[in-house]
């Protein structure tokens, strides 16, 4: 984990609220692992004050790929970034998913909802590098909330899509989508990132099915290296359950360790 | 022709202790210290204070826990941690090899719970006072914090300053109808210096689903937004009392914390600054290095309580 003061936005691509940022910051990319995250500052402003969590959706040692909604004031800033634009990053940050060598040749299924879907690309790329079989559902209220599918396509993943107004792909929530396929093609694992809703649903699916799950929950955060305590979730651990920071933690639990209130 | 650096002397003494630099990192905005190990450089800092400690681990407060308003920050984290004897085995002994000046914030759902941390931690060593945190809720007054009155206040200060081994910093809340009042209770129990001030109980809410923002509904407002009242309750309490002030709230920047000294306060917190930049409390001592510097200031302490009010 660094600060990278002068990160360089090299490339900027849109689909309306949706943004997809290719950052110059090889101290940030080179550490990163699949579900981790980076704070970035929006502005040399007080209003918004802190900074945003953001996943990281891909990276390699030149830098990270961002892909962010914008949701309020501080993303509304962030989009409005130009390439050549300078951006202070801190991270990588938090604890990623598991990507074990005992996944080989086995299925392993990603859901993504909405921008939740940020960080399953990077993670489906390590999944196939450690000759996993990943299998991408990626959900959305309408066609325009999936704005990845092609760049999913393109990179070669199998592709499920769902949007719940029917407008592309299967007509439904993802959740349904996905208990679809586990009940034809039980997976080693599934991994999902979206809002709590889905992914709760998707906890008691994985449940019923006896199929292990890793979650990464999202939180406004203060500060995003473990000091504020702001960012709690409900997590379950050997002797008993309390609040667990997400930043430092996780963002990314298993399944039966997060309680869902 | 060679220039040699002019060096500011930094260093502010508080009688009962000298700090390398007027700049300590604030409680509850610093976790235990070593969190911020990657960022910074701790021996940089004049010193830290860790996150407020009751006897046993805390729960905290259901999230949301944060919420964010024009240039301020609403927390409502319910003082969550580990506890004495957990700081003590885990935290402590990693502080203690720092050369720098740790502060530990003591808290109390009632008066025998901060004799009862005081009395731990006076037997471990490597930490140079305790900031008193007066604003936690009393178990035992239905939530009414020791802070909000000079009676109460003054009885729990004289109580753990007779008890401690240590110099005692009373941390000020600002939601009282006179801090000046509160300061000199503290100042008459015998505190070693009093820090001003701790957040300024606020609300945030939805309109659309007419929800409080906060799981707690209210929570402490903190950031800039606060600066120019904390600076005002600074002045005040610091013309009126003889031990040394810490001031906070709001300092983002060097030029901010020399107000707080310009206005009296003999060093400064950072508080939520460090949220925004991990670094933020070691920028803000240089940048009152190179303040001193271009202004012909050979040490910081001189600027220390001249405002010029005449």
């Amino acid at each position: 984990m660094t600060i990278e003061r002068n990160a360089r936005l090299r490339a900027v691509r849109s689909w309306g609220d949706y943004f997809h940022f290719s950052v110059e910051a090889p101290a940030v990319g080179r550490g990163a692992r699949p579900g981790q995250f980076v704070m970035v500052k929006v502005d040399d402003c007080t209003s918004p004050l802190l900074r945003r969590p953001l996943g990281i959706h891909d990276a390699d040692a030149g830098g990270i790929e961002l892909f962010f909604k914008v949701a309020g004031a501080g993303t509304g800033i962030l989009s409005r970034k130009k390439p050549g634009d300078r951006l202070d990053i801190i991270g990588p940050l938090g604890k990623g998913f598991t990507v074990g060598d005992g996944l080989k040749g086995k299925k392993a299924y990603l859901v993504g909802g909405g921008r939740g879907i940020a960080p399953l690309f990077f993670l489906g790329r390590a999944l196939a590098a450690a000759g996993a079989r990943p299998a991408v559902f990626y959900g959305g209220r309408t066609a325009a909330d999936i704005p990845l599918c092609d760049k999913f396509e393109q990179a070669g993943f199998e592709l499920h899509c769902s949007t719940d107004d029917g407008s592309f792909g299967f007509s439904g929530f993802v959740t349904a989508l996905v208990e679809n396929e586990i009940i034809r093609a039980k997976p080693a694992i599934v991994y999902a990132c979206g809002p709590d809703p889905m992914m709760k649903v998707l906890a008691s699916i994985t449940a019923k099915h006896a199929v292990p799950a890793e979650f990464s929950l999202e939180s406004i955060m203060g500060c995003g290296i473990g000091a504020c305590w702001g960012c709690v979730h409900r997590i379950k651990d050997g002797t008993g359950d309390g609040w667990v920071k997400i930043c430092e933690e996780g963002p990314v639990f298993p399944g039966e360790r997060i309680l869902w209130l | 022709m060679a220039l040699t650096a002019k060096t500011v002397d930094l260093s502010v003494d508080l009688g009962f202790l000298t700090l390398k630099n007027p700049v300590l990192a604030a409680s509850g905005t610093f976790g235990y210290g070593l969190e911020f190990e990657p960022y910074l450089d701790l021996e940089k800092l004049g010193g830290f204070v860790v996150k407020g400690l009751y006897y046993g681990p805390r729960e905290g407060n259901p999230p949301p826990r944060l919420v964010e308003t024009p240039s301020g920050l609403i927390n409502a984290i319910g003082l969550q941690g580990i506890g004495v004897e957990a700081f003590a085995a885990k935290v402590l002994p990693k502080l203690r090899r720092l050369r720098t000046a740790v502060i530990v914030n003591v808290c109390g759902a009632d008066d025998d719970e901060y004799a009862a941390v005081v009395d731990f931690l006076d037997r471990q060593e490597g930490i140079a006072a305790y900031e008193l945190n007066i604003s936690c809720p009393n178990v035992k007054t239905e939530g009414l914090c020791p802070a909000l009155s000079p009676r109460t206040t003054f009885d729990l200060v004289k109580r753990i300053k007779a008890a401690s081994r240590r110099p005692i910093i009373t941390k000020l809340s600002p939601n009282v109808t006179s801090i000046v009042e509160i300061a000199q209770a503290a100042e008459e129990a015998g505190t070693d210096a009093v820090a001003l001030v701790n957040t300024f109980l606020a609300m945030a809410l939805d309109l659309e689903t007419r929800r409080p923002k906060l799981g707690n509904v209210f929570g402490g407002l903190s950031g800039p937004a606060i600066k120019p009242i904390a600076l005002r309750m600074v002045y005040q309490v610091a013309s009126r009392l003889k031990v040394p002030v810490i001031g906070m709230g709001g300092i983002m920047t060097g030029a901010d914390a020399l107000e707080f000294l310009v206005a009296g306060a003999a060093a400064v917190e950072v508080g939520t600054a460090s949220f925004v930049d991990p670094d933020a409390a070691v920028r803000i001592v240089s940048e009152m290095e190179r303040w001193c510097e271009a202004h012909g200031v050979a040490a910081v302490r001189e600027i220390v309580g001249t405002v010029k009010t005449a």
